[in-house]
């Protein structure tokens, strides 16, 4: 039976008769664990801020057409050919359009499913925009507005003007931020746009926008799905993209193959797309947690010097207190719970440091081009990460008390008393 | 007749520097309520033998029973458990723990034993003070207070849990005849009002002739004192 009460009370006293040392050690500690804080809540709102961006823009599934050859050549069909060994040269892609076919069943299909948050159809045009007599090329977004806000947040990029007048007025544009400069326009100007077809639409610019990529900027804009259809003459079924927004996003890579199964179009899904994005949270976190492991075992060290040297003083502490009836295993708890102390006293005084530091860079101004709705540093204030750094502080402490605790454990009474 | 503790053929080796027989055939016994000096030159293993009476050195061959039960060979915490409940222990030097205050220090053996709540071990450590004449001492810091007074705050301490035998281990050789006078006088009273059984090393002559019994020692025997 352990009777923490007096060995803590001993601790105690140890600890207080000596609370610079004691301060100094707990201070290795704080140190650590409000590096290990500061680093891991910038760098994961870094990571939510940059993975934030993909996500808000990028769609769960993403359905096209692709321009491909067949798979099947017509070689392939021949009878009497199946199982020789076909070479086909100089395959050229089938002939076909860009459009979904039977996009509107399809859309209806999936707005219907449960699975399914929301759905947008986009019409992809390629154009030019005329500034006097040079033509810049350009792509137009035909979209629905108001889903496109819901679904992907296109209006937290949207710098300038309203874009929902997109579907108020006819022949509106949201004009990519680049485009905009070279064209010395702004909004309520108009901006002539040739088709592929060469014809000449005048379009009313109604917002700007900027991704903050600069290529997409320079050539992206966005009009209403109904103006795009005009621009390349087509009839109101033909529509070239779906972007889906799943309830779930871990359904994507199995929701997408099931619609490319199903529809027979090319669908892909956010992970297939944005691999890279998970190496660099990968390497942040790992930048992370090894600063931070590296500061704490330095702490752990500090703490392991001191507590040998309070053992080394305290060999008279310790035989008295064997020969009064406390057990090895006693005095051990009594050098541990000294480390455990320290290390909690050093952990919550550097989960406030860490804390407050964080607010500090919370609020510290941030602005630039790339990313127009961010004002300040990205922080993010994650329970998770408090616990995490607490249990990183006794667990380091733990390890530096344990070896002093025992060596103090072993110590002979005998050989200290008749010592004197 | 019960006797509180009874040695039977204790030998006891050291191997460092060189191989040295320092016990030798060791027996004696001790009934309750006696009051025991032991005698011998310095160098002729009084120190060792109650080193291994009092438990804390376990690296010998014999027997050694307390109260009647057998103590060699159990595992250390158990032995810690019969130091902390029946064994009090006095040492030449003033072994007090210098950071807590004297009350502190005479609690401590009682919190450990944890048979009494916190406020009637309180009460029974400023009663072991008072009985030593130094109540007043109580709240001081132990390193602040003079050697004839730690001498007698580590009997305070001997006694807190009503052990069945206090050892000493020449515990008035460090100091001056007033002091060393008060302590045996003490001792003395324990023993008679008290019932108290006593084992105290000493090289005091005087000492030892105001005890029921002398056991006389020479080069790790015991050569006078044993009853037949
Ligand atoms: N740890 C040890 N290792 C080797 N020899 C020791 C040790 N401790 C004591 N001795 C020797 O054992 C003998 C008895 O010592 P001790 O019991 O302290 O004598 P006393 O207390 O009677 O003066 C002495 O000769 C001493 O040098
Ligand atoms: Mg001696």
């Amino acid at each position: 039976m352990i009777n923490w009460k007096v060995l803590l009370s001993i601790s105690r006293t140890h600890l207080l008769s000596r609370i610079r040392q004691s301060g100094i050690a707990a201070l290795g500690v704080t140190f650590g664990i409000s590096t290990f804080i500061i680093l891991v809540s910038f760098m994961t709102g870094l990571n939510q801020l940059l993975d934030g961006i993909v996500l808000d823009r990028t769609p769960h599934v993403h359905l096209y057409n692709e321009i491909a050859p067949s798979e099947r050549q017509p070689v392939d069909l021949l009878e009497g050919l199946e199982n020789s060994w076909n070479v086909v040269r100089s395959v050229k892609p089938r002939l076909s359009q860009e459009r979904i076919p039977n996009a509107l069943p399809i859309l209806a299909y999936l707005r219907r499913h449960e699975a399914v948050l929301g759905v947008t159809p986009q019409l992809k045009v390629n154009g030019f925009y005329l500034a006097g007599s040079i033509p810049l090329s350009g792509i137009l977004n035909g979209i629905e507005i108001a889903n496109e806000i819901e679904l992907f947040n296109l209006d937290d990029y949207v710098v300038e003007g309203d874009p929902l007048l997109l579907e108020r007025i006819d022949n509106g544009i949201l004009i990519g931020a680049g485009a905009a400069a070279k064209l010395s326009v702004g909004v309520g100007d108009r901006v002539q746009v040739r088709s592929a077809q060469g014809e000449v639409f005048p379009l009313k610019i109604v917002g700007i926008y900027q991704s903050g990529l600069a290529e997409i900027d320079d050539v992206q804009s966005y009009v209403s799905l109904q103006t795009a259809q005009q621009i390349e003459g087509v009839g109101t079924n033909y529509i070239t993209d779906i972007n889906l927004k799943l309830k779930h996003i871990q359904q994507a890579p199995r929701f997408a193959r099931r619609l490319a199964a199903q529809f027979g179009i090319t669908a892909v899904d956010i992970n297939t797309a944005n691999a890279q994005f998970e190496t660099g949270t990968f390497v942040r976190n790992l930048i992370t947690y090894a600063v931070s492991i590296t500061l704490l075992v330095v702490a752990g060290f500090g703490i392991y010097n001191i507590l040998n040297m309070v053992i080394y003083e305290k060999m008279n502490d310790i035989a008295i207190l064997k020969a009064t009836g406390f057990s090895g295993r006693d005095v051990k708890y009594i050098f541990m719970s000294q480390a455990v102390l320290i290390g909690l006293a050093g952990g919550l005084l550097g989960l406030l440091a860490g804390h407050l530091i964080s607010v500090l860079i919370d609020h510290t101004p941030f602005e630039t081009q790339a990313l127009p709705t961010v004002t300040t540093y990205p922080v993010n204030f994650n329970p998770l990460f408090y616990l995490i750094g607490l249990g990183f502080a006794l667990v380091a402490t733990f390890f530096a008390g344990y070896l002093p605790a025992r060596k103090a454990e072993k110590i002979d009474p005998v050989d200290i008393i008749r010592g004197q | 007749m019960s006797y509180v503790l009874e040695a039977r053929h204790i030998d006891k080796y050291f191997y460092e520097p060189v191989e040295f027989h320092v016990l030798r055939d060791i027996s004696f016994r001790m009934r309750r309520g006696e009051f025991v000096s032991v005698m011998g030159k310095s160098g002729c293993g009084k120190s060792t033998l109650l080193y291994i009476l009092s438990t804390m050195d376990t690296a010998y061959t014999g027997e050694l029973y307390l109260n009647g039960e057998l103590l060699t060979g159990r595992p250390q915490p158990e032995l810690a458990r019969v130091r902390n409940a029946h064994i009090g222990f006095v040492f030449q030097f003033h072994y007090l723990l210098p950071e807590f205050t004297v009350l502190q220090n005479v609690m401590l053996p009682a919190q450990k034993l944890a048979r009494k709540p916190q406020e009637q071990i309180r009460q029974d450590a400023l009663d072991k003070l008072e009985l030593l004449g130094i109540a007043d001492q109580a709240h001081k810091l132990a390193y602040r207070i003079s050697g004839g007074q730690k001498q007698r705050v580590a009997i305070a301490r001997a006694l807190i849990n009503e052990p069945d035998i206090i050892m000493g281990d020449e515990p008035t050789g460090n100091l001056d005849s007033t002091n060393s006078d008060n302590v045996f006088r003490i001792f003395r009273d324990l023993c008679d009002t008290r019932g108290l059984s006593l084992l105290m090393v000493t090289h005091d002559l005087d000492f030892a002739n105001k005890t029921d019994r002398i056991l006389e020692m020479e080069d790790g025997r015991i050569i006078d004192g044993n009853e037949e």
